[in-house]
This record gives C-alpha cells, structure tokens and sequence, in this order.
C-alpha cells in the first residue's frame, strides 16, 4: 500500500565550499509522516528544502544526484520551481502569515494558481483549508481581521491552511512547533496526523518525543550524512548505528 | 580671561573628580566590595557638581560682567565650595551611582528641552509676526489666502500694505505644481530603485550603490540649481520648440524635473531600507507557496512595507515644498498664476528669500515672510500628521 512519493539518490548539497549534504540517498513514501531528526547543523533543514528547491533562492547553494517525485525529475529543466513548489508546500518554523487578512493569507495560493474562477469557489476553499488545518471554528467570525493578530499557535495553523489550500501532494515541516506552547503543540501534531491520510508529510524536529508520536518513518541526519532511515519503531526501539543510539539516548546532540 | 576661568572649572572638576575617588577608596578601607557604588561613581558625582555650578555661575557671571579677575574668583571659589562639600559627605553607603545617574538623565533632559524650546519659539514668533501683519491688514485673512496678485511691496502706503496686492494663491499654486512634477518623477524612479537595489540587486553591487545615493543626497541644492538653469531649461526650451511648444527659459517643469532628481536618492534610499526590513520569513512563506518573485514582491513585500514607502514619498514632498535655490535659479521670481508648467512660477519659499534679501526695510518686509513661513509650516504640519497617522493605521508590528 506505501509507495515512493519522493526518491532522493546521491543527493550533495554545498553551500559555497561547504560540504552540508553527503550523498544521501533515501525513499520518501506518500500518505505517511516522515521525521529528520539530528543535531542542529547536521543538514535535515537543508535537505528538506531541497525537495521544493527552496534552496534555489540561495544563490551559493549547489546541489547534486538525482531528486525524483512520481519518477519525474524536479531539478530538470523543464520543470519551473514555481510550479514544483504549489505541489510541495512548505511550513517554517516560525509562523510567517502575511500582514494580510486571514481570508486573503488562505486564499494566496489558489489565487496565485488560478485554481478557482469564482468568489463562491474560493470560499469554498479558503474554509475547506482552514477547517483541515483545524482552526475555522476559531477564526470564522474574523476572517477579515489580520493574520498577524492571531497567537502563534493560531498562526501557525493559518499557515498550515495557508500551504494546504494550494491543494500540494506533499507539505514539508521545518520544525513547526518549536516555537510554540504545549497545547498548540499537540494540536499541531494531531492536525499533521491527520494530514497524513491526503498528503506525504516530511517533518524536521529537534524533538525526538514528537517525532516518535507522529511519524512512521524516521531519518536521522549527522554532520551532513543520513547514518540510519526506517520504521520510526525501530529507530527508537532498535537502532543500528552507535550514532543514532547515542543520539536518541541523548548522549550528544 | 574668560577663557582661562573655564579652563580653571574643567581642571577643579578633574582635581575633585580623582578627590572624590580616592576618599571613596579610603572610606572602604581598600576593599571596592564595601562600597555601594564604585569609586568612579563617587568621582563622577563630584566632578558634574563642580562642572555645571562652575558653569552656571560663568554664564551669570559673564551676564553681569563684572570685572575679570572678580570673576575669576567668584567662580573658581563656588566651583572649589562645591567640590569640598561633594567630597566631604563620602562614606562607603553613599548611593552616589544613583546621585550621579540622575544628575546625568537631568542633563539629558535638558538637551532634549533645548531642542523642543526652540521649536516652540520659532512657531511663537511665527504666529506672533502673521498676527500683526494680518492686524495690518485688516483682517482681510481671505485676500491673503485667496487672492490672485502677490506684489506685496508695490502696494506699500506708510509701511501697511494692500490687501489686494498680497495674494498668495499663485504662490501656493506655483509650489504645489513644482512639488507635483517633482514627484510625478521622483516617487516611481525612486520606488522602483529601491525594489532593484533591495530585490534583485546583488550583494556587491549594493555595497556600491547605496553609499552612493547616500552621497548623492548630500549635495547642495545650489548645485542642482545651476544644472536646472544651465543645462535643463535650455534642453527643454530646445525640446519645446522642436514640437512647436512654447516653453519659457524659466519653468515649473524645469525646476520640477530638477528637484525630482534631487530626491529620487533620499526616497530610493528610505524606501530601500524600509523594504529591507521586511522579515524574509514572509518572502519565503509566499515562494514556498509557488509565488513567483514578482508576485511576492507586489503582494506581499510591497504591501508589508508600505507605511514606510509612505513616509519615504512623504519626506519626498516636504524636500520638494521646502525647496528654494532651483527654484529661485529655474523656475522664476515673478508671481504668475498659471496653470501651465511651461511658464515661469515661483513659490512661498522663494518669495521669502525675495522679501528678506530685498531692499526693502526688514521690518515691513518681515510681515509678509513670516505669514508666508508660518503658511507654508502649517502645509508641512497637516502633511506630516497625516503621515504619521497613516503609519500608525498601517503598522505591522514584526518580532
């Protein structure tokens, strides 16, 4: 039933001379949660932007080997990243709506894309996304008011609807509760558990907890080499690397 | 004579400063963690006391002028009173760390009173001076504003002036035309600029560019306005003719084109920096989504940095009202109420450097200038309310 969504083979990343990504290769699967794990600077925010090539935008950024999302390459020339990038959406680490209304933050994308014609079509849209992204009973009434005026966890959320509206078939997450509280947190994870049913998710935390809850996959990236990929169980339970051990023990990191 | 006497303040302020600081050391027995404040303190405490009583006393001292060596003496004597008494209270629990801090923010305060007090007495002496020569007027406040024909010296009869001769609408329009040429100019080239140099510009070439129009900025207006004369009304003249338009040697839009170029670097410079300040969060939040570069400049940098934009294109329109020596060299003295930039106009500015560096006594000539001044401040006054309130609506508070 699981299927390769994202195939990464010999994947070099360098910023200028330094080397951030070593050959990594690794199978990202479609409708489950995928966790980077590592050390701060061990290169998993890195290869993450590498699947929207986000990356691009950094002009002393050089990246090698072969990136392949439903067999078809997303580095050659024929593909646009503006395109490539409605298809994997992304959400950072800090919240980052626009100083835009809260309708008009959801309604960028499809907007952008042209992937409604009408004003009925977009509402539609915009309250379908934010009712995914868990947060329309809170926001209903004020869809007028300021992105920027919600909590974190809030915006957050709105920047979740915000990536889902663009109807993507994989949404990267770079770290996406670390800045927020406990209960947006769990709030947050249960909303990416639920995602996982339409969606390839790929989610970067510094959080082992939280990886353990809400992906079945696990990568654990070190000093730009992914030492060990599998079922999140046996990262936690059985891991096979003296690395990975000492990391999820919490001997370094 | 005087000059020695300060001299005499600054070095007994110095003496008791290292005094003070010696005494606090002696008071702790050596030991600096005995005292509540450190020994500089102590020393800072008596060497401000010292100072500003020394100070304060030349000032009133040379008010009263008496004769020098008096002077001398009165002065070091207080300044000297002062700093024995500062260094004789010195103990180890002496707060002087809190005594000296506050003689410090008062200080501050005054400077910043300075400042606010001038201000205030400029637009008092405005307001007084537009009274009395409203008064001489009487009263006729809507001939002043309304009227058509600024001439205010021909009509002069005993000192008061005609109330019909003292019109200032060609003036205002004369400046209000300038200022929109200059801006028709300067806000998109400098709007523009600014998204190039914060947008797409590379790191090098910013590293040049920038300073340079920070230089540009600073060059005289005198300058500018010779370029106008010299080199741009003729070109336009030329230009005119060539089309079979009649374009006078001295024209609005000479001295419009001219101040535009003079404020494209201090708009393109503001708005680069306001632009800048964006969060690049929101650039990457709207690539991310599959925006193009363009469209997130246009909906989402734009739009995120527009108060700023705002006040930038606002500083824009108050250098362009306020400006004086193009106009004077390109634009014309004569008051001629037109509505075609290719006629000479002048403006309230100019005016004001014609009725002060005129022949005319400076007394009678006063009146009209400082109604002239005082409008123009009030024009400035509305534009800036108006921009700060703005701002202030618009304002995305970013962490």
């Amino acid at each position: 039933m699981t299927n390769v969504k994202i195939s990464n083979r010999h994947v070099d990343v360098y910023y200028g001379d330094n080397h951030a990504i070593k050959d990594v290769s690794i199978d990202i699967l479609d409708k489950t949660v995928t966790a980077f794990i590592g050390p701060s600077g061990c290169g998993k925010s890195t290869f993450l932007r590498c699947l929207n090539r986000m990356n691009d935008t950094i002009s002393s950024c050089r990246i090698t080997g072969d990136i392949l999302m439903d067999g078809e390459d997303i580095y050659a020339k024929s593909v646009d990243p503006v395109q490539l990038r409605a298809r994997v959406g992304m959400v950072f680490q800090k919240p980052n709506p626009f100083p835009k209304s809260i309708y008009d933050n959801v309604a960028y994308g499809p907007k952008i894309h042209g992937l409604v014609d009408n004003k009925t079509d977009l509402d539609e849209v915009v309250e379908l996304s934010l009712k995914r992204a868990a947060i329309w009973k809170e926001v209903k009434d004020r869809l007028n008011e300021s992105g920027t005026s919600l909590s974190g966890g809030q915006q957050q959320r709105l920047c979740i609807a915000r990536a889902i509206a663009t109807a993507p078939e994989v949404l990267l997450m770079d770290e996406p509760a670390s800045a927020l509280d406990p209960i947006a947190t769990a709030q947050i994870e249960e909303l990416i558990d639920e995602l996982r049913h339409q969606y390839s998710v790929v989610i970067v935390t510094h959080s082992m907890q939280q990886a353990a809850r809400v992906s079945q996959k696990t990568a654990f990236f070190h000093m730009g080499d992914m030492v060990e990929y599998g079922d999140t169980t046996e990262i936690f339970t059985n891991p096979v690397d003296q690395r990975t051990q000492d990391y999820i023990t919490g001997r370094f990191g | 004579m005087t000059f020695l006497t300060a001299l005499s303040i600054v070095a007994l302020a110095v003496l008791f400063y290292n005094f003070s600081r010696i005494r606090a050391i002696s008071a702790a027995n050596g030991v600096q963690a005995n005292l509540h404040s450190r020994p500089s303190y102590h020393g800072l405490y008596s060497f401000l006391w010292v100072f500003l009583v020394g100070v304060t006393a030349l000032i009133i001292g040379s008010i009263l002028t008496p004769h020098p060596m008096v002077l001398f003496g009165v002065v070091a004597g207080l300044s000297a009173a002062v700093g024995i008494w500062t260094t004789r209270g010195i103990t180890a629990e002496t707060r002087a760390r809190n005594k000296a801090e506050r003689i410090v923010t008062g200080i501050l305060w005054a400077c910043a009173g300075v400042a606010v007090l001038t201000t205030i007495g400029i637009i008092l002496s405005l307001v007084f001076e537009t009274y009395n020569f409203f008064e001489s007027l009487g009263w006729r406040v809507d001939k002043f504003l309304f009227g058509t024909r600024w001439s205010p010296l021909s009509g002069l009869q005993d000192g008061v002036m005609d109330p019909d001769r003292v019109g200032i609408l060609p003036l205002m329009v004369g400046t209000l035309m300038i200022t929109a040429i200059a801006m028709i100019i300067a806000a998109p080239i400098g709007l523009l600029a600014a998204i190039y140099l914060s947008e797409f510009a590379s790191q090098r070439v910013r590293g040049w560019v920038k300073p340079m129009l920070e230089v540009l900025a600073g060059i005289p207006t005198v300058v500018y306005g010779f370029f106008a004369a010299i080199t741009v009304a003729p070109l336009l003249r030329e230009t005119g003719d060539l089309f079979g338009l009649k374009i006078a040697s001295e024209s609005a839009l000479a001295a419009g084109i001219v101040i535009g170029i003079m404020i494209i670097p201090s708009i393109s410079s503001l708005a680069d920096d306001v632009i800048n300040s964006v969060p690049q969060s929101l650039r990457d939040g709207s690539l991310a989504l599959g925006a193009t570069k363009a469209e997130t400049i246009r909906q989402v940098v734009i739009p995120a940095a527009l108060p700023g934009i705002f006040s930038a294109m606002l500083l824009g329109v108050s250098r362009a009202i306020g400006e004086t020596m193009i106009v004077v060299m390109a634009a014309g003295q004569g008051a001629n109420l037109t509505a075609n930039p290719f006629e000479a106009v002048t403006t309230i500015t100019v005016q004001i450097v014609m009725l002060i560096t005129g022949d005319t006594d400076a007394s009678t000539a006063a009146g009209p200038a400082f109604s002239l001044a005082f409008t123009l401040f009030c024009v400035t006054l509305v534009l800036n309310i108006v921009a700060m309130r703005v701002v202030r609506k618009y304002r995305e508070a970013y962490d």
